[in-house]
């Protein structure tokens, strides 16, 4: 186990920037997401700190072992792949046990050892199995299991559930992060998926053409996105972005557009009186968007476009003005196309964005 | 149904085709010399293994046939003690002017070895290699290591460098990770490509009887010896050279098919 502190790291392959200068310290223990899009450099990033790919600047430290320089068996780390790469040619107790056979345990160490890491992923019964007679599931279990045996400073996976169907997915996000919190071993997760970033990560790194733009805690990430790309990027359906102008009426400060009134509290009115701003980009998350009047009594005035009835929920597409506001209503309900409806907007919830920057200009 | 009977009428044809120069080779290969000249038959009414002894044992061709393993294996081990590093590194690693190396190795196919041949009888006559089984090697090697480059780096490829990674990660090194892991899941292919090499080495004739005069392979022997014997000499000589061949491929079809990108369901 240990702490991993990764200092300004290059990797460039010929003129490609995969990774533009990363800092990130991560906690002995902590479960850590690397989220962002494909070719975001997380996976560059992964392999950069695993020793399978070699940085082009900077340092990375385990504890205060400088590593940047060791190979990948030097460094006691451990990792499942996005495949698995379970040794097809080996039978599952083999594959949990060779990478103790290669540090030259003994045989009683060794067959305890991975005997106890089988009954702990269920696949005690597999062990006389080769992997092409396993499902993929199976497979991923002996992948884990393989990878926590020798209880590993560093635990690495690269996107390992995006082989599985949706329902085991969700199964094996609970049970990897139940595992982890278990073993307390310090965790670095690569996904593209919002939702295993969210549920899994104690905190995230959500990088972008190879920089980290924020890393936090998943309800800091969600409810405070430190840029607009963060907002967009996090959250399903998107966060709805409008360009509002500010005005004033009657004292208070207004963020308007064509069909959108909003009026600004008197905390998030400071903030845009101390940024000198006239135009903003406002976020609202489609769930803060409500049809029923609360205590809120700023308005989005559209006509109804098109609905997607989900069950628990229902998803409102708005014509306001020229563009396209999304709301997320709780509850099956029916909305008539065409119609003229009053949406109500929370505005203890909103985010602004500087037009330029794109940063936002509220924390 | 008639689309089936179509393709068993073709494939039949086919073989015919194939195997019939075959089958008359081996056929004549095993008449009495008696028979053999008998212009009234055509199938021989007893077979005979006398022409097959009296060329190995009389005529030289078992030290040839010696000969000849010798130079496929030399040139075998050769070409894969610089082709599989050769074929490692153009698959497993990303590098400026890979793609030209590529290129530059098939080129060197498109020489045929026969014209290279005078050329390099002059230059082993220097360096004290011409009439010598390794000499041949040497030369066929130069025949069997593009080959051996190309087709281990595709057999490599299709292993996922996830599996050597994997390897790399859980305490072995690069070479350490290549021989246990990788190794073992490319055996059965480079296997076969090695067969198709020694088939390629048996089966050359020029080269060898160009740089050998006393040490000479089974071909060039063949060429030499048996040219200037009766038919049912040639005819054996034919069998003996076209039979292990055929043994081989037989056995390792299902490989060669794959070699060559074509998959059997």
């Amino acid at each position: 186990m240990a702490e991993v502190s990764i200092q300004e790291v290059k990797k460039y392959f010929g003129n490609v920037k995969a990774l533009n200068g990363i800092d990130l310290k991560i906690e002995d223990g902590k479960f850590v997401v690397l989220l962002g899009p494909s070719g975001c450099g997380k996976t560059t990033l992964l392999r950069c700190m695993s020793g399978l790919e070699k940085v082009t600047e900077g340092k990375i430290l385990f504890g205060e072992k400088d590593v940047t320089n060791y190979a990948p068996k030097d460094r006691n780390v451990s990792m499942v792949f996005q495949s698995y790469a379970v040794w097809p040619h080996m039978k599952v107790y083999d594959n949990i046990a060779y990478p103790m056979k290669i540090k030259k345990f003994d045989r009683q160490e060794i067959e305890k050892r991975t005997l106890d890491t089988a009954k702990l992923l269920g696949i005690s019964e597999l062990l006389d199995r080769y992997p092409v007679q396993l499902s993929g599931g199976q497979r991923q279990r002996v992948a884990v299991a393989r990878a926590i045996v020798l209880e590993p400073a560093v635990l690495m996976m690269d996107e390992p559930l995006s082989n599985l169907d949706a329902l085991l997915r969700v199964l094996m996000r609970s049970e990897l992060k139940k595992l982890q919190e278990r073993l307390g071993t310090t965790t670095v997760y690569v996904t593209h998926d919002q939702v295993e970033a969210m549920t899994m990560g104690d905190l995230i790194a959500v990088m972008r053409e190879g920089v980290i733009q924020q890393y936090g805690k998943p309800e800091d990430i969600y409810h405070k996105p430190a840029n607009k790309f963060i907002a967009g990027f996090i959250g399903s359906p998107q966060m709805n972005f409008i360009d509002v102008q500010i005005k004033r009426k009657e004292g208070k400060m207004c963020l308007v557009a064509p069909g959108v009134e909003v009026e600004c509290t008197p905390e998030i009115a400071k903030k845009i009186e101390s940024g000198k701003h006239d135009r903003l980009i406002m976020g609202i998350r489609p769930e803060n968007i409500h049809h029923i009047a609360g205590k809120e009594s700023t308005t989005i005035e559209g006509k109804v476009y098109f609905t997607e009835r989900l069950g628990a929920e229902t998803i409102v597409h708005l014509k306001v003005g020229d563009m396209r506001i999304i709301s997320k209503i709780a509850g099956d309900e029916i909305f008539e196309e065409e119609k003229t409806m009053n949406m109500y907007v929370d505005t203890t919830k909103i985010r602004l964005f500087d037009p330029e920057s794109e940063r936002s200009i509220l924390d | 149904m008639m689309k089936k009977v179509l393709i068993l009428l073709v494939s039949v044809v086919i073989a015919i085709w194939f195997l019939s120069p075959v089958v008359l080779i081996v056929i004549s290969s095993l008449t009495p010399s008696g028979e053999y000249y008998n212009p009234s038959r055509i199938l021989p009414r007893s077979l005979t293994l006398d022409h097959l002894r009296s060329l190995f044992v009389t005529l030289g061709g078992w030290r040839a046939t010696l000969n000849s393993v010798q130079v496929a294996g030399m040139s075998i081990g050769i070409s894969f003690l610089f082709g599989l590093p050769a074929a490692y590194a153009l698959t497993r690693f990303v590098f400026r002017g890979k793609n030209a190396i590529r290129l530059g190795i098939l080129l060197t196919r498109s020489f045929p070895v026969l014209i290279i041949g005078i050329p390099l009888l002059i230059l082993y006559m220097r360096v004290n290699l011409s009439d010598t089984l390794l000499g041949v090697a040497l030369a066929h090697t130069s025949m069997v290591l593009p080959f051996v480059v190309l087709i281990s780096s595709s057999i490599i490829g299709g292993v996922s460098v996830e599996y050597e990674e994997a390897g790399m990660i859980f305490g072995l090194s690069r070479f350490a990770s290549f021989m246990r892991i990788t190794m073992p899941l490319v055996l059965p292919g480079l296997a076969a490509s090695a067969i198709f090499a020694f088939i390629m080495s048996w089966n050359e004739v020029f080269v060898a009887a160009i740089l050998t005069v006393g040490n000479r392979t089974l071909p060039a022997h063949i060429l030499n010896a048996a040219m200037n014997a009766p038919d049912y000499f040639k005819f054996a000589a034919g069998t003996i050279m076209a039979v292990p061949a055929m043994i081989f491929i037989f056995f390792t079809r299902k490989y060669l098919m794959s070699l060559w990108g074509i998959s059997l369901k």
